[in-house]
């Protein structure tokens, strides 16, 4: 027999392709899972799918090997054993949800507060925080604080829009790509597509990225940077670009808030606000005639500079003069942030140059007449074609908000926002601050909070505060002093916060996907420590824990209730427009996973069994007049469910007879549309609308039709972010509510209307020298969170991981590859192997993310590589920053957002003076697996050998 | 000892774009699964989920640091498989004839049921593209996906290696070395396509495209026009806010 010749070919005719939407990552492409009956024989990339047009990566690829994973969870489980053993019964669902649906109805009668609804890489947000709504509970958030919040709110609060689902480069037009920082699945197959279609182009890409892997290793330039000076850096692009005039000043008058004017009365309460008309609208002045005038009225030639006098008598100065006097400051020339970023001052002189020389000689320019906002008439559309993209590696830092605004400045003075050749807003987006919701908080006894938990606060008044002023109504301080403009909440802080019974404690903790016991928190062994820890009654002070997950992961063990949820082939999902949409800049895009297969454990999806109990708890919008269930499961909400009148979860085949998208009555059989389809719809943007959708009337009306914006909706970029402005008022004591007095400095300092940079905190907190370096991890391309280590090839690739650490450290502290070495940091210590690199800034060590796992979980042998040899950097990272005298908590977090500051983490490293024992530190015991461990070998098709 | 073949009329292979590759490991894993799930030759593996997983891959990714005197060190990601070479030490290295060359389109492939497992072709081959499989104790190696490209069932567009089908960046691409118009040998003539270790005689099909020059930090290319110095700035006449005002005329 010829290795051809085997029988088990997908070119027989008795193959079916069923095309669904992965879950490997957050990238969610399109795939055909290809079946043998009822069994998955080959997965592959769609080659109509909008996201990944085919193409694959690794981690889809093995997707076979996740659907058949012997740690996927089997029945509910009611804990027997103490938390964190990982000892359970498994009991029927009847008992389960029963026993749920008790304890939080009697949470939601007392003091809704109680409950800490908290969901992790959950794609389904719009349907659980509309859940946790009718619930009533203030507490819900998905894991956006510990990921990229700074990059969304940053985006959003500038332009309407950050990178990733919100916008992506023009790849077949820019002339120059810069990339900062970029996790592997922040946008995992459209960038390396996009990266081949430059390389192909032979278009320069610019690496920023103090580790040299996957795309920085490619990438023709290479900026090692010093991890957290990226907004220094940045900064001093700009000087540079404005210093030689090279921006694009009717770009900035037409689509910014640079002419307008701003308060110059230092001694008054309105000083640095926009002056503004008492309709509130912002004002500017003429420079011909130096009147002032309505930013709003069309022809108006406003004035870039100067002094002007309003109408009360008071100075203003427009935004530009302010802007440009702060970045010609030698503060950011290139020779002065040469050390503190690692970038020679050469260099960023001349990137400067490149990018002025991309942006205004290699213009490019459009033939397509478009109508502006202000109904001028354009004949042709001019692009700037120098194009960024940037995520986690900027944005987790305490400094993550001021560099991601820096960065889109950078875009915004270039006037490469939504231009060809430049970023492009994806649908929904843009959707600026006016066009988003306030955060709600309050809490009443079984009744539904009055609107989203999430939200963009304009000004100090919209924080969720106690009557006090001061203390925060969330338990994880979400919009309060602590974190003002906290969009995503602080899933990060939850467990620490409760534990420590401030602002309260909390009866039950409800989580979903979120690896908290593990890879998804800071300080991971505290934060075991925190769930297992009793009070003076013997009660444990977090009291009860319910958790779905579809595996036997860490957080498993600590679970009071499991919820088992099915794999993403057994299950309903809607990948929505009013979530976390996958449209591309040409397309209005949603789409639909479905279960290709049926699970073969009693095992249910979490949102029906979220809609399950809501039904119990008769929420509002789940149950009707006579307390019947309105919706049989999560497939029966997609399509039923209206948000607004005609605005449901999916976008495609709406109306009677699925002939509207967008808006447009429920279609019963709008499902099986979207399966004919391949799992998605695509429906095109036109083409006058295809860029400057921010001022664009053809997409201003296009979005309206299509149901993603009620009415037109002003989107002037915020050079100049007035609510950060408002916070320093407030701190200066000059407007109400005026925070607490410890929080007052660090808020003048931080919270500058204008893209700044400062010392992540944790420079300050700690000595250069007792902790002279940085660490950082990275997510592999192919292995997503700690999901993959139960992949049988995927764990192959990657089943320990290193600490690479630079030459000349190596020399110095005579490290060689393979020995082990103790990392300290100001709150713990681990024990690594190490490998030598010299692909790295010179001050920093890496590893790879989520690697290391705990004995006994994700059914893996306990003499898995993963436990013994792998590790978690977790372990130095702690939620709070070391301790200032002041006897407070300070989160380690961005002082605007609450992100999580993770790569803020310094670190010391040396030898271990005993080198035996083959093993990382610190090893937590070992928890018993209610699924058993895996087999020997793997079969194909999931039957075990 | 096996023969080889007369060179075949066509040359099947692939080229690799080392400028390209990301390291992401697509090629390696989709390869796995068609072949595992899907094609033709099943890979096993064994301690799947315990101490020591192993398996057969047909394709695996290496990365290799560079550190050149003048430059930053650099980091190459090289896909490795079988280059099916024209003078294939492999196959004359054969004890039973399992291991041979087509002579249609040069593809070099193992024909199982005559493997003995002995295990001379992958101690032949300098490449180290060749696997023992744990599980069934034969030998396997890149086939081409032989199953996809001759299919008469997949579609037309799809009968191409599977690596090359879901490689994310397009750094793979398979074609007829011996057609001069094909896409690979375009590729080979515009980018200066390389062999691996030409050294040994071997003569292998596929090809590599090596990385483009980086640009170093200490190359100076260009700087930003030296328009007012900084020192000008902000009030003097000319400097940034008389560049303004000549900007905003320009507007009118």
């Amino acid at each position: 027999m010829n290795q051809i010749d085997r029988t088990h070919d997908t070119t027989d005719s008795a193959t079916e392709i069923r095309q669904t939407t992965c879950y490997m990552c957050a990238c969610r492409c399109g795939i055909n899972v290809h079946m043998k009956g009822e069994t998955v024989q080959y997965i592959e990339g769609n080659r109509d799918h909008p996201i990944n047009k085919g193409v694959l990566c690794a981690k889809g690829s093995a997707g076979i090997m996740q659907h058949y994973s012997p740690a996927r969870l089997k029945k509910p489980l009611l804990r027997t054993g103490k938390r964190g053993e990982g000892k359970f019964k498994e009991i029927e669902w009847d008992e389960a949800l029963e026993l749920a649906a008790g304890w939080l109805g009697k949470v939601r009668s007392d003091d809704p507060r109680k409950l800490a609804f908290f969901t992790g890489r959950d794609q389904s947000q719009s349907m659980t925080g509309w859940w946790a709504q009718a619930y009533g509970t203030p507490n819900y958030a998905a894991h956006g604080g510990f990921c990229s919040v700074n990059m969304a709110a940053a985006g959003i609060y500038t332009m309407g829009g950050a990178f990733w689902e919100f916008g992506a480069p023009d790849w077949d037009h820019t002339e120059l790509f810069m990339i900062f920082g970029v996790a592997e699945d922040h946008d995992s197959n459209p960038i390396k597509m996009g990266l081949g279609k430059l390389k192909a182009r032979g278009v320069k890409v610019i690496g920023v990225n103090p580790v040299r892997t996957g795309y920085n290793a490619i990438a023709d330039e290479w900026l090692g940077i010093t991890p957290g000076t990226d907004g220094l850096l940045i900064l001093s692009l700009i000087h540079e670009l404005i210093r030689s005039g090279q921006i694009d000043i009717d770009y900035l008058i037409r689509y910014t808030n640079a002419p307008w004017l701003v308060i110059d009365d230092p001694d008054g309460d309105g000083h640095g606000l926009f002056a503004r008309d008492d309709d509130g609208v912002p004002l500017v002045a003429d420079r011909l005639s130096g009147e002032i005038a309505l930013s709003s009225s069309p022809g108006v030639k406003p004035a870039m500079k100067g002094s002007f006098t309003l109408p009360d008598g008071r100075s203003a100065v427009p935004v530009f003069e302010l802007l440009a006097k702060k970045y010609a400051d030698p503060q950011y020339a290139p020779a002065a942030v040469a050390g503190r970023t690692g970038i020679s001052a050469d260099t960023i002189a001349r990137i400067a140059g490149e990018i002025a020389e991309a942006a205004f000689k290699r213009e490019i320019v459009i033939e397509r007449p478009w109508t502006d906002m202000k109904g001028e008439r354009h004949a042709r559309m001019i692009g700037r074609p120098v194009a960024f993209h940037a995520m986690r590696g900027i944005s987790a830092h305490s400094n993550g908000f001021q560099t991601a605004r820096a960065l889109h400045l950078l875009q915004i003075l270039l006037g490469s926002i939504d231009c060809p050749g430049g970023f492009r807003f994806k649908p929904p987006y843009p959707r600026p601050v006016a066009g988003q919701p306030r955060p709600h908080g309050g809490a009443c006894a079984d009744t539904a909070l009055a609107g989203p938990h999430l939200g963009y606060p304009r000004g100090p008044e919209d924080l969720l505060l106690e009557a006090d002023g001061e203390t925060a109504q969330r338990i994880d301080k979400a919009f309060s002093w602590d974190a003002p403009l906290s969009a995503h909440g602080l899933m990060h802080m939850v467990i620490s916060n409760a534990h420590a019974r401030d602002p309260y404690g909390i009866d039950v903790l409800f989580m979903y996907m979120a690896n908290m016991a593990w890879n998804s928190s800071m300080n991971t062994t505290s934060v075991m420590d925190m769930l297992t820890d009793k009070d003076d009654n013997g009660d444990y002070v977090i009291p009860r824990i319910i958790y779905s997950d579809a595996y036997s992961s860490e957080m498993v063990a600590f679970a009071d209730l499991v919820l088992p949820d099915t794999t993403y082939l057994e299950r309903h999902d809607c990948i929505s427009l009013l979530d976390r949409p996958i449209s591309e800049p040409e397309a209005l895009c949603d789409s639909i996973r479905w279960p290709v297969v049926e699970p073969d454990r009693d095992v249910r999806g979490f949102q029906s069994v979220l809609l399950d109990l809501g039904a119990r708890l008769k929420l509002p919008g789940m149950v009707d007049d006579d307390g019947k269930a309105v919706y049989k499961d999560y497939a029966d909400y997609i399509v039923n469910h209206q948000r607004k009148p005609g605005i449901g979860p999916l976008s495609g085949w709406r109306g009677p007879d699925g002939t509207k998208t967008g808006r447009g009555e429920p279609n019963p059989d709008q499902l099986r549309r979207y399966i004919e389809n391949g799992g998605f719809s695509q429906v095109h943007v036109p083409e006058e609308a295809h860029y400057f959708k921010h001022a664009n009337r053809a997409w201003s009306d296009w979005a309206i039709e299509h149901g993603l914006q009620d009415g037109p909706v002003e989107n002037i970029f915020q050079l100049y972010l007035e609510p950060l402005r408002k916070f320093q008022l407030a701190a200066e004591g000059k407007i109400k509510p005026v925070p607490p007095e410890h929080h007052r400095d660090r808020i003048k300092r931080c919270f500058d209307p204008l893209p700044t940079w400062y010392p992540p905190f944790m420079d300050e907190g700690v000595e250069d020298v007792v902790y002279p370096l940085h660490a950082i991890t990275q997510r592999p391309a192919a292995m997503y969170h700690s999901w993959g280590s139960q992949n049988a090839w995927l764990r192959q690739i990657h089943g320990e991981n290193a600490l690479y650490v630079p030459g000349a450290i190596c020399e110095h502290e005579n490290l060689n590859d393979g020995d082990w070495a103790l990392v300290t940091s100001p709150s713990g210590e681990v024990r690594v192997q190490v490998r030598r690199m010299d692909a790295v800034n010179g001050e920093t060590l890496w590893t790879w993310n989520a690697i290391g796992k705990r004995a006994g979980a994700w059914a893996l042998d306990k003499n898995a590589p993963e436990a013994t040899r792998g590790f978690l950097l977790n372990h130095l990272i702690d939620e709070l920053l070391p301790p200032k005298g002041d006897g407070r908590r300070w989160a380690n977090s961005d002082p605007i957002t609450g992100q999580a500051a993770w790569f803020d983490l310094r670190v010391a490293i040396r030898r271990d003076p005993d080198q035996s024992g083959e093993r990382s530190l610190p090893a937590a015991p070992p928890q018993a697996s209610p699924v058993g461990t895996g087999p020997d070998q793997v079969a194909f098709t999931g039957e075990e050998t | 000892m096996t023969s080889l073949p007369a060179p075949s009329e066509k040359r099947l292979g692939l080229v690799i774009d080392l400028d390209t590759c990301v390291g992401c490991h697509a090629c390696a894993v989709n390869c796995k699964e068609w072949n595992t799930g899907a094609g033709a030759s099943p890979l096993g593996d064994v301690d799947a989920y315990g101490g020591n997983p192993s398996g057969a891959w047909l394709n695996r990714i290496h990365t290799f640091e560079v550190t050149p005197a003048d430059a930053p060190a650099q980091i190459v990601h090289f896909p490795k498989s079988c280059l099916h070479c024209d003078d294939a030490p492999c196959v004359t290295v054969c004890p039973t004839g399992a291991s041979h060359k087509r002579a249609e389109d040069g593809i070099v492939l193992v024909t199982e049921d005559l493997c003995i497992g002995c295990g001379l072709c992958a101690w032949a081959c300098p490449y180290g593209a060749r696997e023992m499989d744990p599980v069934e104790n034969v030998i396997k190696k890149c086939t081409l996906c032989v199953d996809r490209i001759y299919s008469e069932t997949l579609p037309e567009e799809d009968r191409i290696p599977a690596c090359v089908r879901t490689c994310p960046s397009n750094a793979r691409h398979f074609g007829d070395f011996n057609d001069p118009g094909s896409d690979v040998s375009i590729l080979v003539a515009e980018r200066g396509g390389i062999d691996l270790m030409p050294e040994m005689g071997t003569r292998p099909v596929n090809k590599y495209l090596p990385p483009r020059p980086k640009t170093g930090p200490k190359t100076r290319q260009q700087t930003a026009p030296a328009n007012p110095s900084a020192a000008d700035m902000p009030n003097a006449e000319g400097g940034f806010l008389g560049w303004l005002d000549a900007a905003l005329e320009k507007l009118g």
